[in-house]
């Protein structure tokens, strides 16, 4: 407590020295939440996004079905199971052909990636109630980056070209009944989606599916005809994605708070150096050299924790300000086959500001105490001469 | 009159250079309580080195020093700061008062080490300030107070709780005469009164006048040991 009392006391008196150590290390502090909150806040969201625009609550894979291997895809299929069936009538479950195929836009061959879904669906985000009610005979729907790739809009007609189950080419024009804007690459890129019924009848692939996706209210079954795929299972390569992204945001405030720990540092090595007297003083007057060595290591923690009162006032708001209006990304962000929104909308949880809290206090009172410990070996009648170099 | 420190044949060497520099030679001396006593001599006649012995704040190479019925050189630094916090009391020529301080904390400093009740404290400190003649400074900083001002606050600090024993080196030798005269006489008011031991280094004049108890240091050896009557304090 008097350790305490006593340091407050001393940081309070050295004015300006104080006032530079506290900014840089609010800035620091506030800096590190912001990152960690974006982070947070990208993670929520890519996980929110592609389960509301692709896995839903899990999904059911036909055996054989490798969504990283596009030569499966010609075998991976299956008629749905008789026993998924009230499931699929009950909108619980939305069953998802896949198949290979080949658009030519502006006279180019590009291999895409076609899915049927049943256009009445619920489950997922894809607005493929468009493709109903179309006078097209074969309405189309792409994502906005597909529709960039091949540089088509909505009403114009794409050439397809595809194998059905027995290996025979056939060809057709599809309008592009719509164009989606989704944060989720995974279902735009290299993506075409065609009502469920018609894409069977190309294929000749009545009553069959690749995947089912659940939605709410599907519960997996133990011996389930195709195999459940969790959230686990289908968010593990953006989970991956994510923590390598922490990793390297990780240098980031590692070397910032490197910078404020340092100008700590540096304060507490001079401190020692020209207060010499001082602690000859506090020997003299009864301290022991340790109850000094507290003194000076409160001091580095009161400045941490002066900073952390800093940056409440002016991050705070700031913070605020930036969760609720967002973060825009960079345009090219959207090109990074992940999912990034326009804009992110940071997420500053009580376990992110306190997980920071402690780093900061931690950090700064351990480089307090390494130059701290000097003065346990000091001899009081050199400290009292001032003549410790 | 009861004997508090006891010095027998003690030698204090420091490390200088290849070799060693011996500050202190064979030196036995024995205080009683209530003495007003100074060592003088020239620059690095052991002074200093002897009042930090006594002090605790250094331990003998040879021999015993013995303060208050407590080995120096038997201290663990825990015990030594306790010795120091509870029965010594410090006056420095450079007064060492801390900075961020206003003169009442600077006194009151040595009491929130002993844990003492907020209330008794503060009657401490403020009886202690009025001994010095500083009750009208109290929010004053270090900075802001004169060189005379500043031993009176040292002096305070020092007495506040109320030692056995005073060591204090050279504590006029930034001061002019007149001040010098004023912390003196505080100082002995304070032997007088309270019976404190004081010990002084100095090789001011105007120190020597008040001491009832002249050792003088050469080359770390005792040469003259004389004790003086009271009736030549030297008035301003």
């Amino acid at each position: 407590m008097l350790a305490i009392q006593l340091a407050f006391k001393n940081i309070s008196g050295a004015g300006f020295r104080t006032i530079l150590n506290i900014a840089v290390l609010s800035f620091a502090f506030v800096v590190i939440i912001f990152y960690n909150g974006v982070l947070e806040g990208w993670n929520q969201q890519a996980r929110r996004d592609t389960m509301e625009w692709e896995i839903g609550q899990g999904q059911l894979w036909v055996p054989g079905y490798d969504p990283l291997d596009y030569l499966s895809y010609q075998d991976a299929h299956g008629p749905i199971p008789e026993t998924l069936k009230p499931q699929i009538a009950a909108g619980q479950l939305a069953p998802v052909l896949v198949a290979q195929a080949s658009a030519f836009p502006q006279g180019r061959m590009q291999g895409v990636v076609l899915k049927g879904i049943d256009p009445g669906q619920k489950m997922l985000k894809i607005p493929t109630a468009l493709l109903e009610g179309q006078e097209a005979e074969m309405p189309a729907l792409v994502g906005k980056r597909m529709a960039q790739s091949i540089k088509v809009k909505e009403g114009d007609q794409l050439l397809l070209r595809w194998r059905d189950k027995n290996g025979a080419f056939d060809a057709r024009e599809v309008t592009i009944a719509g164009i989606f804007d989704s944060n989720v690459p995974t279902i735009d890129g290299g993506q075409i989606w065609l009502p469920l019924e018609r894409l069977q009848e190309m294929l000749g692939l009545p009553g069959e599916a690749t995947l089912l996706v659940a939605g709410e209210g599907f519960t997996p079954f133990a011996n389930a005809p195709w195999a459940f795929k969790d959230h686990d299972y289908l968010l593990a390569d953006l989970d991956m994605i994510i923590q390598s992204k922490k990793g390297a945001s990780g240098i980031v405030y590692g070397l910032l708070l490197v910078i404020a720990l340092l100008a700590i540092f540096d304060t507490q090595v001079l401190s020692i150096f020209r207060r010499q007297k001082e602690i000859g003083t506090y020997i003299a007057l009864g301290m022991t050299r340790w109850q000094v060595v507290r003194i000076f290591t409160v001091e580095g923690a009161a400045y941490s924790i002066l900073a952390i009162l800093l940056g409440a006032v002016y991050g705070a708001p700031l913070l605020w300000y930036l969760s609720k209006t967002g973060w825009a990304m960079p345009s090219a962000s959207q090109d990074m086959g992940i999912s990034i929104a326009e804009k992110i909308y940071p997420v500053f949880g009580a376990g992110l500001i306190l997980a920071t809290v402690l780093l900061v206090v931690l950090s700064a009172t351990i480089v307090s105490f390494l130059p701290a410990r000097k003065i346990a070996k000091l001899n009081p009648t050199d400290a009292l001469k001032g003549k410790i170099q | 009159m009861e004997s508090i420190i006891q010095i027998d044949q003690l030698t204090k060497r420091f490390p200088a250079g290849t070799g060693q520099f011996t500050a202190l030679k064979n030196i036995s001396l024995e205080f009683r309580k209530g003495e007003f006593t100074g060592f003088v001599g020239p620059s690095g006649s052991g002074k200093t080195t002897l009042l930090n012995i006594i002090g605790s704040l250094d331990t003998p190479t040879e021999g015993e020093v013995t303060v208050l019925g407590h080995s120096i050189a038997q201290l663990s630094h825990k015990q030594s700061a306790q010795l120091r916090n509870r029965h010594l009391g410090f006056i420095f020529q450079t007064y060492n008062l801390f900075p961020v301080y206003t003169v009442y904390e600077n006194v009151e400093f040595a009491l929130l080490l002993q844990h003492m009740p907020a209330a008794e404290r503060r009657k401490a400190v403020l009886d202690a300030l009025e001994w010095v003649g500083l009750t009208d400074k109290i929010d004053s900083k270090p900075a802001q107070l004169s060189g005379g001002e500043g031993q009176r606050v040292a002096i305070a600090r020092a007495m506040v709780k109320q030692p056995a024993i005073m060591l204090a080196d050279e504590p006029t030798a930034n001061l002019d005469s007149k001040n010098s005269h004023h912390i003196l006489q505080t100082m002995k008011q304070l032997n007088e009164e309270l019976n404190t031991t004081f010990l002084f280094a100095t090789h001011d004049e105007k120190v020597m006048a008040y001491l009832t108890r002249i050792i003088s240091l050469e080359d770390g050896r005792v040469v003259k040991d004389d004790v003086i009557m009271m009736d030549n304090v030297m008035e301003d």
